[in-house]
């Protein structure tokens, strides 16, 4: 099970529509999965992501749209006919088999003799680290176990795609942070190309190599992990993925102004004349006295101070009302001597951190 | 004063301190326990009278003779007569039948009902349920009525051209079996229909994802995760068909003889108190063993993890 498999297949998905009564699931998605990538389905819940997935899989059947595996249509193929292996978010591993059983399953469905069937089985245990553990049931095996159980089931047969819907949902914050990087490991070994739901932000940022951030059955923004937290392109993005406070800023002929002051930034402004500036809380810094060109200045007073172990918060409200955190590593020598709440501070920005998008009026979120 | 300190003071009030209230928590604890039997002493009043003394009087009697003295007579007569054996034989037959009648017509209703929407099987739930609230005298004298020489099942039959002489479907196995299904079949239903509700449908999915087309995702997933309703459906049919009495005795004739019948005939014909207890406990006993060797293959069922 080192080698990649032959090929794995790009996915095609053409205007892509579902809808539940008046409610669009899926609306006109265009989506290219490029071959052996990990790709990210990312969004809240309700968004579409799962609906999406299930339309991969054939479990759920679309209004209208086009499906390709590689160059073949599959939308209207039935579900056991797709060839693709999938790790469902409860695992939904057979509970009247074995592990071996479980994994056995789809091999034996395909005709595969026994000596090979079994010779399999072992090899995709040890690829999910579970050597030795065929004969247990089901339910003699951990949350964890469960999941590399399911994952070696969605593999054993060499699928060129591979879906996972929330496999790492069940699990504590501790093991799920050890399985992103397992399956990001396990990815890499195996190549085939792997679409990936989950509605958590860190566990896509941790293990694609592109994320797809979709919202109310649309593609909001498609692009790599970097891409998406430092450019993000609208305000639902911004405010999916980390934390961030918007400011309004105007556009004056080449300049772009922020409560009169000019606001400095590397990268290009988008068009339209209303825009906001994203602040998020780890690029926010503390400044005393002098100003830098290079860096956007802004006068605030203190609200909250706040102390998290590892770091701090510092909540901060600036002249026009806007409510801003700042967060920054605590050092035990100098957490005591940070302004207090009511302290007038200078917030910078850093004008490469200083990334506008269009004020499009949407998200309500304070 | 140090932890080292406080360790070196060990009399009895300190032990006391180290352990504040443990009496008057454990004295609670009893209280607890004692008022939870008084709420269930009632029951198990009732229990006591109504089935643990008759069960004891009836293994009792089963043990005197003729005579008014303690013999074995009574089980020595079911050996020896041939004509017990027979009614064994039947009553097992009998069972069986209905058991695997109520299996072939009952397992299908239920996958056909697990199918539909919640709301939809409840209705139809209802539909299943409804003979319960009837009378089963009433339902047994009605399938006579239906069943008989001139009654409508065969008057439809011929008049449909499916068969041309009345055919004869009761006082034989035939109307027994009809009546006993009837009875029997809610049953089987609802232990399978509950089952099969409680199977996740994701096992289907997943079962489909991994190459299996429906016929197969039914037969390697479904048929053995409903097994364990199927399995306890059957055996209360089953062990309820050991000792039915109504709807033999009317749809069978007289040519169809139950256990039941024979404990019936020799209280009512024969006066035979001890003969009549006797075919009783050996009734209970084999229904015993059958719920007990049953019992362990459930957990066997349950070690396989067929069990939710």
């Amino acid at each position: 099970m080192t080698e990649r498999p032959a090929s794995a297949l790009p996915i095609t998905i053409r205007a892509m529509t579902k809808t539940y009564g008046r409610v669009h699931a899926l609306d006109q998605v265009d989506l290219d999965i490029r071959s052996g990538e990990f790709l990210t389905l990312l969004g809240p819940s309700g968004s579409g992501k799962t609906t999406l997935l299930m339309v991969l899989a054939g479990f759920t059947r679309p209004d209208s749209g086009s499906l390709k595996f590689g160059d073949t249509e599959v939308i209207r193929m039935p579900p056991h006919r797709r060839d693709l292996g999938m790790v469902f978010q409860n695992y939904a591993l057979f509970p009247h088999m074995t592990v071996a059983g479980n994994i056995a399953y789809p091999l034996r469905l395909r005709g595969i003799g026994r000596a090979e069937r079994e010779a399999r089985v072992v090899r995709a245990l040890e690829t999910v680290q579970l050597g030795g553990y065929g004969g247990r049931r089901i339910d003699q095996l951990s949350g964890g176990q469960r999941q590399r159980v399911a994952l070696a089931r969605a593999i054993v047969f060499e699928p060129r795609i591979l879906l996972m819907d929330e496999p790492l949902s069940a699990l504590d914050k501790k093991l799920r942070d050890r399985m992103q990087i397992e399956l990001r490991h396990l990815h890499e070994q195996l190549g085939m190309t792997t679409v990936y739901v989950t509605h958590d932000q860190r566990e896509a940022l941790t293990m694609s190599d592109r994320i797809a951030v979709i919202d109310h059955g649309r593609l909001m923004q498609l692009g790599a992990p970097r891409e998406i937290y430092d450019r993000p392109a609208n305000r639902f993005v911004a405010d999916f993925i980390g934390e961030s406070a918007f400011l309004p800023v105007r556009r004056k002929g080449a300049e772009i102004l922020c409560a009169g002051r000019p606001l400095a930034t590397e990268s290009p402004a988008p068009e339209g004349e209303k825009l906001l500036a994203i602040l998020r809380p780890e690029r926010l810094q503390l400044l005393d006295g002098s100003v830098p060109p290079e860096i956007n200045a802004f006068p605030a007073t203190v609200s909250e101070l706040v102390y998290q172990g590892d770091s701090f918060l510092m909540a901060a409200r600036l002249e026009d009302g806007t409510e801003l955190t700042l967060r920054d590593v605590v050092r035990r020598d100098t957490f005591a001597e940070l302004p207090g709440p009511g302290s007038a501070v200078t917030l910078g920005l850093h004008a490469r951190d200083t990334v506008l998008i269009p004020d499009d009026g949407a998200g309500a979120a304070p | 004063m140090s932890p080292a300190e406080t360790a070196l003071a060990a009399s009895p009030a300190a032990a006391a301190a180290a352990a504040p209230n443990a009496e008057g928590l454990a004295r609670d604890g009893r209280a607890e326990r004692l008022a939870l039997l008084g709420l269930a002493s009632p029951a198990l009043l009732l229990v006591l009278v109504i089935l643990v003394v008759p069960v004891a009087w009836l293994f009792y009697v089963s043990f005197i003779g003729a005579d008014g003295s303690f013999s074995l007579e009574n089980y020595e007569r079911m050996i020896n007569r041939k004509s017990y054996a027979r009614i064994f034989y039947t009553t097992f037959e009998i069972s069986f039948l209905t058991t695997g009648i109520c299996i072939l017509i009952g397992y299908p209703l239920a996958y056909f009902l697990s199918q539909l929407p919640p709301r939809v099987a409840n209705l139809c739930l209802i539909t299943v349920l409804l003979p319960f609230w009837t009378s089963l005298l009433v339902r047994t004298y009605a399938w006579l009525v239906l069943l008989q020489k001139s009654g409508l099942v065969n008057e439809w039959g011929i008049s449909a051209g499916l068969w041309e002489e009345p055919l004869k479907l009761v006082h034989n196995t035939t109307g027994t079996l009809i009546g006993m299904v009837h009875i029997m079949l809610p049953f089987l239903v609802l232990p399978v229909y509950s089952a099969m509700r409680a199977i996740d449908r994701r096992y289907l999915m997943a079962a489909a994802n991994l190459g299996a087309g429906p016929v197969r995702a039914f037969w390697t997933v479904f048929a053995p995760l409903s097994l364990p309703g199927l399995f306890a459906g059957s055996l209360i049919v089953f062990v309820l068909c050991l000792g039915f009495f109504v709807t033999p005795a009317v749809l069978g004739g007289g040519k169809v003889i139950m256990v039941s019948m024979k404990i019936a005939s020799n209280i009512e014909l024969f006066v035979n108190w001890g003969a009549a207890s006797a075919l009783g406990v050996v009734l209970l006993v084999t229904t015993l063993v059958i719920l007990w060797v049953a019992a362990r293959f459930v957990a066997l069922e349950r070690l396989a993890g067929g069990g939710h």
